[in-house]
């Protein structure tokens, strides 16, 4: 059992809650991700690790409550425990000195970002990141990632706050301006907006990594639910990832397998009602 | 009780097994097998004619002293006879079960060379089940020697590590990966094998040996083996299967794909079967094919047809003699409505326009040579390729080296297939460190892995002997 230290909710829907896990504490790397289960019967849900405090034997996740699993996560109040945490799990980002840096978060994407973003940066590296959200409401953590950014654009699909439009309007310009260039950027967001920034950075040849996130059963490599393609490669997100050259990944792919779960009934598994008449018989 | 003379012995057919209804139990997961009544098994127990030679022991790989349990059994002293497999067995409910005892004790069993060997294995159920009920737990030893042990993973290998080094009075703490024990007896075998009750009750045992085990702890992440090492006198490394295996044919990715292992941790760890609100799903089809023709194989396509597959394909590449599965789950299988596909292999997968699986492409294989296996090679037969509709592709192939906790071990030697090289005690080249089953293997049986453990455990006491525990 893990204990809950706090939790609150810094957007709707979104919870950043610490979370007494001392093994995962000490040995977690930035880019990596643990398996939280709430309770007996409950789902695996792969989350990353936002942040640690060694000295008090916590971690941080920011969770995005978007299915019952995530829902029943962030509804554990401080002093409520979680069942199960595994992890950490996955490669960890590798921190290289790459000069200038831009990161690219979107919606919840943003706090997988968060502990990339942070290691960037104590790397040395010049970090602008770019913050883009639905409307002003979900644009998130703008102010930690400012305290290490030189600069934080913010972007809204509806204009309620920043720029209006998406990510990669200020990403562009930054793009276009050989001075700023940056030596590689850093994407986590919505599969689509992960598309977006890797089509855009391909043209002008600067390196992207994204991190992925596709559904996942044990984290450990043991049911290649997680695969994706990656360079006309199979890879599986948990153990060779969850961060990849974004150039060379298959999104649709990805995208197609992430709907899995919403699409089963159209499906054809229509197949509960059968079985049941069959016990029947 | 003086045992029958040998002729009347000779005279007594094997038992039946008593099971569910072949057609009611294709819809549910309750345990195939019910057991025999003590009747049963005591007149079965008298049907072995105690050889001199035992080739039953030789046979098993844990070595149960088998005439002398089933001379116990005979007897209807089925106290003694628990007693012989506690000593002998960590986990003779699920060896009972689960053994494939047609390659070992009962293969070479003497009655079976002319007709039907003993029921060594439903002998062993019969009894662990009975201890199960009547006898006391069994309690940690009196005499501690103050030495700790770490084993790393909880399925067969380790628990049998882990009784067996309790039982010599050493602490044992295990580490486990998954947030619940068993490893592949939990997340592998399905209910109607192996009902997850008999696991949670082998685990409790060893809990009453005093052995303590934690959960979600990934060694190679959580922790490395370097840092166990520091912490305990000696580590047995048993984590397990690694990476499943894929055809590497068109298709793969396609929704409704999956390998075994993700369909069977779904439906067995995960509980997908139950179907309740807010639990991990799984996707059901009208039509399943499963790809191999292993146990593992034989279990998901049981699975698909209990999960309500009106078609439940097994499609293999040879024919029925050259299947690996145990004999007793392709007959299983069979009456249940299994439909079986030899000399077929997968070609391409084949999507619709939503990405999701529709048909399979196959090709029709003939036998050719016998290959480095000794079996006969599938050879295609041109222009015989042929779709096969279906909405849920289950790829049965076995699985290759985890890398998790191998790649944060440089110290470790592995051989080609990045399988952890190990002497004939179990030790790898790090000192102290001890590995069996999977990881060692790449791939076999319970029983051989609770082989490994029961080697490992001995081979860790000599290499405690002499030393000082590390307190």
């Amino acid at each position: 059992m893990f204990r809950v230290v706090s939790n609150e909710e810094i957007a709707p829907l979104l919870h950043r809650m610490v979370i007494e896990a001392p093994r995962v504490a000490k040995a977690r790397k930035p880019g990596q991700f643990v398996i939280v289960r709430c309770a007996k019967g409950g789902e695996r849900i792969p989350l990353t690790i936002a942040d640690d405090d060694v000295a008090a034997g916590t971690i941080t996740l920011i969770i995005q409550a978007v299915g019952i699993s995530t829902r029943d996560i962030v509804a554990v109040q401080a002093g409520g425990y979680l069942s199960d945490i595994a992890g950490p799990l996955g490669q960890p980002t590798e921190i290289e000195q790459l000069g200038r840096v831009v990161c690219v978060g979107g919606g919840a994407g943003t706090a997988v970002l968060f502990p990339l973003a942070k290691g960037l940066a104590q790397a040395g590296n010049e970090l602008t990141t770019i913050i883009g959200g639905r409307s002003a409401k979900y644009v998130i953590l703008e102010q930690e990632l400012g305290a290490f950014s030189r600069r934080v654009f913010t972007t809204t699909e509806d204009g309620s706050a920043g720029e209006t439009g998406f990510v990669t309007l200020p990403l562009k310009r930054i793009l276009e301006d050989p001075e700023q260039r940056p030596g590689a950027v850093f994407a986590v967001g919505p599969v689509p907006m992960m598309k977006a920034v890797c089509n855009l950075t391909r043209q002008y040849g600067v390196r992207t990594i994204v991190s992925l996130n596709p559904i996942m059963v044990d984290g450990t490599g043991m049911c290649g639910g997680c695969r994706v393609t990656v360079g006309g490669q199979i890879k599986f997100a948990c153990v060779d990832g969850p961060e990849f050259d974004g150039h060379q990944v298959d999104f649709n792919e990805l995208a197609a397998r992430q709907a899995t779960y919403q699409e089963l009934d159209a499906h054809g598994c229509r197949l509960d009602s059968q079985l049941a008449a069959m016990k029947k018989d | 009780m003086t045992p029958l003379p040998l002729k009347e012995r000779m005279a007594i057919d094997r038992v039946h097994m008593l099971e569910q209804d072949p057609h009611q139990r294709a819809c549910n997961f309750l345990e195939v097998n019910q057991g025999l009544t003590p009747e049963l098994a005591m007149r079965e127990a008298e049907r072995c004619i105690e050889c001199k030679n035992r080739p039953c022991m030789e046979g098993c790989p844990v070595g149960v002293r088998i005439p002398e349990f089933l001379r116990a059994v005979a007897e209807g002293d089925f106290e003694s006879a628990a007693k012989i497999l506690r000593v002998d067995n960590a986990l003779p409910a699920t060896t009972g079960r689960v053994c494939p005892q047609e390659t070992q004790c009962e293969g070479v069993c003497l009655r079976g060379k002319k007709g039907q060997p003993v029921a060594i294995g439903w002998l062993e159920r019969f009894v662990a089940d009975w201890a199960a009920e009547h006898l006391p737990a069994e309690g940690a030893p009196a005499a501690q020697t103050g030495f700790r042990v770490a084993v790393v993973g909880s399925g067969p290998g380790g628990l049998t590590a882990a009784g067996e080094l309790a039982r010599m009075g050493h602490k044992v703490h295990v580490f486990e990966a998954l947030h619940d024990t068993g490893g592949v007896l939990r997340y592998g075998i399905p209910e109607f094998r192996l009902p997850k009750a008999i696991v949670d009750r082998e685990v409790e045992n060893l809990r009453n040996l005093g052995v303590t085990i934690e959960c979600n702890v990934v060694i190679g992440r959580t922790l490395t083996v370097d840092e166990v090492a520091a912490e305990f006198d000696a580590v047995f490394i048993a984590n397990g299967a690694g990476l499943p295996m894929f055809l590497n044919i068109p298709g793969e990715n396609y929704k409704g794909v999956y390998s075994a292992n993700e369909y069977l941790t779904r439906v067995n760890l995960m509980g997908a079967w139950m179907d309740v609100e807010g639990g991990t799903p799984v996707a059901k089809g009208e039509t399943v094919v499963v790809f191999g023709g292993g146990n593992v194989a034989m279990d998901s396509v049981r699975t698909a047809k209990r999960l309500g597959a009106r078609h439940a394909i097994c499609a293999y590449r040879r024919t029925k003699a050259e299947m690996p599965a145990r004999i007793e789950e392709i007959a299983h299988a069979e009456e249940e409505g299994i439909e079986f596909h030899y000399l077929l292999a997968p070609l391409e997968i084949l999507g619709d326009e939503k990405g999701w699986v529709r048909a399979v492409k196959m090709q029709r294989m003939e036998l050719g040579e016998p290959d480095a296996s000794g079996r006969r090679r599938p050879v295609p037969i041109p222009g015989s390729e042929f779709e096969l509709p279906c909405q849920i592709a289950v790829v049965a192939l076995g699985t290759t080296a985890n890398p998790l906790l191998t790649n944060t071990t440089p110290a470790l030697k592995l051989n080609k297939w990045k399988n952890i090289v190990v002497d004939e005690k179990q030790a790898t080249t790090l000192e102290g460190v001890f590995a069996g089953g999977d990881i060692v293997r790449g791939g076999a049986t319970v029983i051989l892995a609770m082989g490994d453990g029961k080697v490992a455990a001995h081979g860790i006491d000599e290499y405690l002997k002499g030393r000082t525990p590390k307190g």
